[in-house]
């Protein structure tokens, strides 16, 4: 099955950008929770670890041809779908929201792994329906379905920024398959009344903090907290930022989540507009690198799911950098390869294996 | 499978890709252009709040809203008190911080740390309170040392404070922390974990109004995060204020009459339904709560045998005993079945048939008796025969008329039903037919009949007013801070009955005969000219008596506690011109002439003025 030429064909360039900013990462983790002595395993040191589980995910998914994946997808959908279901009568609840499923010592988060499901399931999909004059209203009718359940099931949690991801994801990849002018026209109506509809289908705290975030300074001490303490960080960190560990924001702990959703905003304030554009530059060289294994994937089924995965990247660092700094209204969703967390980064490195793995066999047929 | 594909397409997907590398590298751009703006235009400015910054905004806990009674009397309101509380995001070794702590507070370091952990639960940056209330001498110590101790604040926060001590408690109910369910819920905007809302009674009830708006402060830290000031940016908005149509006079009459023993009183205004005072006995301590009740005292309280958070009132259900009488008298007139001349010979039993008596509770009997002298004196055996006659339904619809077997509308505590049964009930409860016997103990208000004494009160206020079922009402009015009036409450009917003049006439000329004749079963708590109406009842515990206990019983007077009967005292004054209604239940108080007549009788003696004559008191007891 595994061909040893295939390690010729691995997309070096593009894993070591992904270490990069992982090793990035983990150095800024480093900083960030510098000041806290207690905890028994420093975050950073975590973070490796996790880092090394993924990098181990990648390379095992490397090693399966992604096109046995094909005749899977809609099993693993289904599968994935039950999960979200079972989610909703016997999980876990924490904090008000019911995410996850105790499968003894860990818990499993099935609307992360949909978020990776529903690449391969559109893969599928759009790989055999996609034409020429694009897709038509009706064509859209199945795929809307396949998108529509999930992220349904996922508000339910209630989990808005997930469901939200789903939703993005999807969206991209059907509109990189291709709609007809007339189907654009029609779902932007419709998305509009949808968004007032939903207005009114959202829990008071999920328009509290959407009111916020227009004026965030009506509740400094509430929803807005997050959204000035981070630009306050973002904010002085300057052209040059205050050099490695010195950030004041983040080290004397003023910044909340500042090792998960917000770890930007430290680096953003230690090393200032300078660091952060290195970082924006790297992660859109990722994209980029991404979409150019997506058009020279030897397939079609390939293509999608090569550009499925940079879609998910891409809306996890515009969706995170635009609510640390204060463009969009904060929902938790994290950084890739930045934040710490386990389930962010086996995600994320799923992601990046199917990637290779599209990138390795481009010229196998 | 998928084919190579056509040139066309291809050139389409190139295009594509193109189009979208641009669009993501414009967002990134955009992203760019913010953090351009933040990091290098705005740098002034954010580097500023960051110097300045260590500012902490921390909410000002409103005071609640003051509660009063009819007359203005304050009953419920709040004082200053200091709290000790930590910024934990300041907090650089905790147990060094803790060691002087627990010196200065006089505190083992190990109940700081539990309440430590316990408070994690709050949002990072909001203050984590390490002490509640804890006296004037300990704070100023604390702010004397505030140097050695960083990241430790002190609060002076509004907790609720009960002037009257425990008066009412039941009325009251308690505070509690919010719950993570309310802080979702769209009846709480504004609310912050951490927060106490009201859990029962009043204070749950009129949360929305009570609670008032918090306050922020700006705490402003430099950089050795010593506090250099503090700054008011918003005051807080005390809550409204609540009067109740209690009379605190009235409320504590009572509740000092009830002594130690255990049950409930209430007493209605007659042609409102205006509740005047409601004793639940044994009480509870709400400043308890207020303060954060330990663990322990919470479980005292739930284990207690005589359930002291209970409102008895509203969910003591009792066999009403000779009480009910009054009921089955005016069923009877009102039927024709019986007339204030109907006379029975009363020998002391009541043969129904050759294998079931009925006795009376005077053995000897009462001789010829009529229905004046059935409820003077409380025959049974006038009841027991009038009653089977009559029959269970129209017992039943006599019942439910003066406002029994139903829940009246009382707005919290979880008022109960009580139960007036009829075959239908039976039939559906047991799935059996209805016995005559078991109308005949009916008739006594015992067997399954049972009723709260809310409705044992509405029932004599209905009998005293001429047949109107009142809706009990415990708020008079609720007052913004301007003194304006944000709620009012009218009366309420909850149905209402046109009885006979003459009947009612003939039920209250007996009643009256109760107190105030010789031989009236509470003739020994009559108020001299001042004229009062009731009926005494004794009601029998379900007791099921082993025969061992039978036997160890034999040759004493004494019963266990939890076998005594329980008295009953239903009134109403005055018995011309009818104001005030009342119900008392003592629990196991044996009779009600003895134990439940003298609570009635101290109610009307501080309601109407009476001044009671020198000695009276002592040779009542």
């Amino acid at each position: 099955m595994f061909d040893r030429r295939l390690m010729t064909h691995m997309n070096w360039p593009y894993l070591l950008m992904i270490c990069l900013v992982a090793g990035i990462g983990i150095a800024n983790l480093y900083s960030a929770t510098s000041s806290w002595s207690m905890a028994a395993q420093p975050v950073y040191l975590k973070q490796t670890y996790w880092l090394g589980i993924g990098l181990f995910i990648a390379a095992v998914i490397c090693l399966i041809d992604y096109r046995h994946l094909e005749y899977l997808s809609f099993p693993f959908y289904g599968g994935t779908l039950l999960l979200l279901v079972l989610v909703l009568t016997v999980g876990r609840t924490s904090m008000g929201a019911t995410r996850w499923i105790s499968l003894g010592g860990f818990n499993l988060q099935p609307s992360e792994i949909m978020k990776v499901v529903i690449i391969l399931a559109f893969a599928r999909y759009f790989s055999e329906k996609a034409h020429v004059r694009g897709l038509s209203l009706r064509e859209l009718v199945l795929p809307g379905l396949i998108l529509g359940i999930p992220a349904l099931l996922i508000i339910k949690q209630p989990d808005l920024g997930t469901a939200m991801l789903v939703l993005l994801i999807g969206g991209s990849m059907a509109l990189f398959a291709g709609l007809r002018r007339s189907t654009l026209v029609w779902l932007g109506v419709c998305g509009l009344f949808g968004a007032v509809g939903g207005w009114f289908l959202l829990h008071d705290y999920q328009k509290r903090r959407i009111m916020t975030f227009l004026d965030p300074e009506q509740d400094p001490l509430g929803a807005g907290y997050h959204i000035i303490q981070s630009k306050i960080a973002v904010g002085s960190g300057g052209f040059m930022g205050l050099g490695f560990m010195k950030g004041t924001q983040s080290q004397l702990s003023f910044l909340p989540e500042r090792h998960t959703d917000f770890a930007f905003s430290v680096f953003a304030e230690e090393w200032g507009f300078f660091g952060c554009l290195f970082l924006l530059l790297l992660y859109l060289l990722i994209i980029i690198w991404g979409l150019h294994i997506a058009q020279k994937a030897g397939d079609r089924f390939g293509m999608f799911i090569a550009f499925g995965v940079s879609a998910m990247l891409f809306w996890h660092i515009v969706v995170n950098l635009g609510m640390v700094i204060g463009l969009l209204p904060v929902v938790g969703v994290p950084l890739p390869l930045f934040s710490y967390g386990g389930t962010s980064m086996v995600t994320t490195m799923i992601g990046v294996g199917l990637l290779l793995n599209v990138s390795m066999r481009r010229f196998t047929f | 499978m998928s084919l190579n594909p056509a040139p066309e397409e291809i050139h389409g997907i190139r295009r594509r890709f193109i189009i979208i590398s641009l669009v993501a590298t414009v967002v990134f751009v955009i992203l760019a252009l913010r953090l351009w703006s933040l990091q290098v235009l705005g740098v002034e400015h954010y580097r500023e709040l960051s110097e300045r910054n260590r500012t902490r905004y921390i909410s000002i806990d409103p005071p609640r809203g003051a509660v009063f009674d009819r007359h203005g009397i304050l009953l419920v309101d709040n004082r200053p008190a200091f709290t000790v509380s930590a910024l934990r995001e300041e907090v650089a070794d905790r147990s060094v911080l803790f060691e002087s702590l627990s010196r200065l507070l006089e505190l083992e370091p190990d109940i700081l740390e539990e309440r430590w952990q316990e408070g994690q639960r709050l949002p990072r940056y909001r203050p984590l309170p390490l002490a509640v209330d804890v006296g004037r001498e300990a704070m100023e110590r604390i702010q004397e040392n505030g140097v050695d101790l960083p990241g430790i604040i002190t609060e002076v926060k509004p907790l609720r404070a009960y002037p009257k001590d425990k008066l009412a408690a039941h009325m009251f109910g308690y505070l509690g922390e919010i719950t993570e369910q309310q802080l979702r819920s769209s009846d709480f905007a504004g609310y912050r974990s951490g927060n106490l809302v009201g859990k029962t009674g009043l204070e749950n009830l009129f949360e929305a109004d009570l609670h008032g708006q918090e306050g922020m402060k700006r705490i402003e830290v430099n950089v050795k995060r010593r506090e250099l000031r503090q700054v008011t940016t918003r005051d807080p908005l005390p809550g409204h204020r609540i009067y109740l149509n209690l009379d605190a006079g009235l409320q504590q009459a009572t509740e000092e009459a009830f002594g130690d023993q255990a049950g409930g009183a209430v007493a209605l205004d007659v042609h409102s339904g205006e509740v005047l005072a409601l004793v639940s006995r044994p009480t509870f301590d709400p400043a308890r709560f207020a303060r954060g009740i330990s663990q322990e005292e919470w479980r005292d309280l739930l284990e207690n045998p005589q359930h002291p958070l209970q409102n008895k009132v509203l969910r003591g259900q009792y066999p009403p005993g000779s009480t009910f009488k009054i009921v089955v008298a005016l069923a009877a007139l009102e039927a024709g079945v019986a007339s204030p001349k109907t006379t029975v010979d009363c020998t002391g039993s009541f043969q129904l048939n050759p294998s079931y008596e009925y006795r009376c509770w005077k053995k000897k009997g009462h001789e010829k008796t009529d229905l004046h002298k059935a409820i003077k004196e409380s025959c049974d055996i006038w009841f027991y025969k009038v009653g089977l006659e009559l029959g269970i339904e129209r017992i039943a619809d006599a019942a439910r008329r003066l406002g029994l077997g139903q829940t009246l509308g009382f707005p919290f505590g979880g008022e109960r039903s009580g139960l007036i049964p009829d075959k239908q009930w039976k039939r559906e409860r047991f799935g059996a037919s209805w016995y005559n016997g078991e109308t005949v103990i009916a008739s006594i208000g015992q067997g399954f009949v049972l009723a709260t004494p809310l409705q044992l009160a509405t029932m004599t206020a209905a009998v005293a007013n001429g047949g109107t079922v009142w809706k009990p009402q415990v708020v008079q009015r609720v007052e913004n801070l301007d003194g304006e009036i944000v709620w009012s409450s009218g009366s309420e009917k909850v149905s209402e009955t046109k009885w006979s003049e003459a009947s009612l006439q003939t039920v209250r000329k007996a009643m009256e005969a109760v107190v105030n004749d010789l031989g009236g079963t509470a003739w020994r708590s009559r108020l001299g000219d001042f004229r009062f109406a009731g009926k005494t009842g004794t009601s029998q515990v379900v007791r099921r008596k082993s025969d061992e206990e039978e036997e160890q019983q034999e040759g004493t007077e004494v019963i266990p506690y939890r076998f005594r009967d329980h008295a009953l005292f239903i009134a109403y004054a005055p018995a011309e011109d009818p104001e005030l209604a009342m119900a008392v239940v003592v629990e196991h108080g044996e009779h009600g002439s003895t134990a439940a007549a003298p609570i009635a009788k101290a109610m009307f003696q501080q309601y109407f003025n009476l001044i009671p004559p020198e000695g009276a008191e002592q040779a009542e007891r």
